[in-house]
């Protein structure tokens, strides 16, 4: 995402991402009310690469994302983020490697999405830093990347669904982290908007960023994923290359016998599809 | 973009004078200013309109000229009678300094709380600092100290102890996990004042004659202001303002929800509780000085959050300048409207803010999340 920021800002990126993953989570188990949420999971995330988070509600996928950034106590394993234990990093640090993406973020309505975009500066501001025309200008960048140059003057409370999904990201882009964590980002678009939201992704992977992607369709995480980790109730089911994953045995387990895994009738890649025909 | 225009003509539309007047073209100049120099001119305005008005109704360029004779090192004839010099340099000008203080005050420490809680009907005495406040009065009222301290008594000494001993609490009873959850703070706030006014009430209905002024006290005034008093209370106002004004910025972070600050560098804890801390102080001097005045802290911060936006950076100057000129109107119109009798100020906001906060809720979308 460097790419379309300004120059400058490529000197202060983080070390070379070839040093260690950015994310590094190793046979975690977060409890929450002493109900066992994740249990002995481990996931990695490296540098240009997509891994989709996949598996039925309740499986602990927003839960990883939150434990990924400290929001959430770690019972057993540990985190590490871009070579660092999670402990090791102040919430400052944390935030110049990672940005994340709720499902449902929160912001006054009559905030601009120039201002929520420059707000993606702050791990990268002093106290009583005011925000430096580089930090203008990467905010524009970000804007632009995510695709609301045009909605920059808008307030949030005046957004549809997807234009709003697309201010936050531009917020996240203007962290200028390493990694990305996306919470559903795909959710309540129509289907062109998916498409589009993925493809931004693409491009972020396309020019170094790591992505981790919770993502509900399984056929949009086989077409846009480099690696799925498919969770169920809290334990890794099944990881890996996607046509290993979306098989029709663990789908049928894990979702029903409402949906089946076809092959797609050109590439061979697995479709998810409902068992009901229509039409 | 359309409601902030919305709301500044409703601004202007309500300070529109007679076309023509000096008054209209001084408004007219006003609008080219920024917001920061135009809250500052109206607060002159208002100070200065406040010093003319009272028993001995003094034309503001004689107050202007023993205003300036009055600054050390500046030799200018005033031109007016030596009782009229002592009326506005030791009884108008102590008044009108305080009132604007604790509107100040108020202002800033309710929009911090607002910013802090994310809540627009957050104001500076929701974590009890107003009823510690009252119960240390009562209890100074009706004791036997009667030994002066700082010169003006006991009462605000107590008041301001109460005060921030209640806010000190509800801390302690709000951070039980280690976290500061809003909500909790919030009902720890409410759970105290309520044993706590009824402490205080208890003291009111037992006191007899003795206690009455504890209802002074309650109802706020600035009958009893002196430079003393300004002068007491102005270290504590400066050492919360620097410490909100810091973090000004990261509240604008906070704006988003706290799991979002988190995640983009934010210390949510350390911000809230050293936010919350500034601010109740703040609030705990201003009622020290003046009693319980409410709705300042409310309504002021709201309005400015409507017209001028959400950046703290302007947010919080602009509450203080314009809490200024708002108490510092209330009490003159206080002192004045029913001349020789004088109304409790704290009553007179309330009776003006309620019905100006319902408009803006009837013209505006007023956000509460």
């Amino acid at each position: 995402m460097a790419a379309t920021a300004p120059a400058a800002s490529s000197a202060r990126r983080p070390p070379a991402p070839t040093a260690a993953p950015l994310l590094e989570a190793r046979e975690i188990g977060v409890e929450i009310d002493s109900n066992a949420i994740l249990d002995d999971v481990s996931i990695e995330v490296g540098a240009g690469e997509i891994v989709g988070l996949v598996g039925p509600n309740g499986a602990g996928k927003s839960t990883l994302l939150r434990a990924a950034t400290g929001l959430v106590p770690l019972r057993a394993g540990r985190i590490h983020v871009g070579g660092n234990a999670l402990d090791d990093l102040s919430r400052g640090e944390l935030a110049r490697r990672v940005a994340v993406v709720q499902q449902l973020p929160e912001a006054p309505a009559t905030l601009s999405v120039r201002q929520l975009a420059l707000l993606g500066r702050h791990p990268h501001l002093r106290l009583l830093a005011r925000e430096s025309s580089r930090d203008h200008a990467i905010a524009e960048a970000a804007l632009r990347q995510a695709g609301c140059s045009e909605l920059a003057g808008r307030e949030l409370g005046t957004l549809s669904g997807g234009e709003r999904r697309r201010a936050f990201i531009a917020r996240a882009l203007a962290q200028q982290a390493p990694l990305l964590l996306l919470d559903e980002p795909t959710a309540n678009l129509d289907a062109g908007a998916q498409h589009e939201m993925l493809e931004l992704v693409a491009d972020l992977a396309s020019s170094g960023t790591g992505v981790l992607l919770v993502v509900h369709d399984l056929t949009l995480a086989i077409a846009y994923c480099d690696r799925l980790v498919l969770l169920d109730r809290g334990r890794v089911a099944a990881s890996g290359a996607p046509r290993d994953v979306i098989t029709p045995e663990l789908v049928g387990r894990l979702y029903g016998n409402s949906v089946s895994v076809v092959a797609h009738p050109l590439t061979g890649a697995p479709l998810v599809l409902p068992s009901r025909l229509g039409g | 973009m359309n409601r902030e225009r919305v709301g500044a003509r409703a601004v202007e539309g309500a300070l529109d004078p007679i076309p023509g007047s000096a008054v209209a073209r001084a408004v007219e100049a006003l609008r080219g200013l920024g917001p920061g120099s135009a809250a500052l001119a109206l607060l002159a305005a208002v100070a200065l309109l406040a010093l003319t008005q009272g028993a001995a109704a003094i034309p503001p360029q004689t107050v202007l000229r023993v205003l300036l004779d009055a600054l050390p090192l500046i030799e200018v004839d005033a031109n007016a009678p030596a009782t009229w010099e002592r009326i506005i340099v030791d009884i108008r000008l102590p008044r009108v300094i305080a009132a604007g203080v604790v509107g100040a005050a108020l202002a800033y420490s309710g929009a911090s709380y607002q910013g802090v809680f994310r809540n627009p009907l957050a104001g500076p005495f929701l974590l009890g600092v107003a009823s510690g406040a009252a119960l240390g009065a009562a209890i100074a009222i009706i004791s036997p100290l009667r030994v002066d301290a700082y010169g003006f008594g006991w009462v605000p000494v107590f008041a301001f102890a109460g005060a921030l001993l209640t806010v000190l609490l509800v801390y302690l009873l709000a951070t039980g996990s280690g976290r500061l959850d809003n909500v909790t703070l919030i009902l720890a706030g409410v759970a105290l004042s309520a044993v706590f006014g009824a402490a205080t009430a208890f003291i009111l209905l037992t006191g007899g004659e003795e206690a009455r002024p504890i209802f002074s006290f309650l109802f706020g005034g600035f009958n009893t202001a002196s430079w003393e008093r300004v002068v007491w209370a102005a270290p504590y106002l400066a050492v919360g303002a620097v410490f909100v004004a810091v973090y000004a910025r990261t509240m604008n972070v906070l704006q988003l929800d706290e799991e979002q600050a988190a995640q983009l560098g934010v210390d949510v804890t350390r911000t809230k509780l050293i936010v919350l801390a500034a601010a109740s102080l703040m609030a705990a001097t201003a009622v020290a000085i003046a009693g319980v005045i409410g709705f300042v802290g409310l309504l002021v911060p709201h309005a400015v959050r409507l017209v001028f936006g959400t950046d703290h950076r302007r947010l919080l100057p602009l509450s203080a300048l314009f809490g200024a000129s708002f108490l510092i109107a209330v009490d003159t119109f206080a002192r004045t409207v029913l001349a020789p009798q004088e109304l409790p100020v704290g009553v007179m906001t309330a009776l003006i803010g309620g019905p100006f906060f319902l408009w803006l809720l009837r013209t505006r979308r007023v956000e509460v999340s």
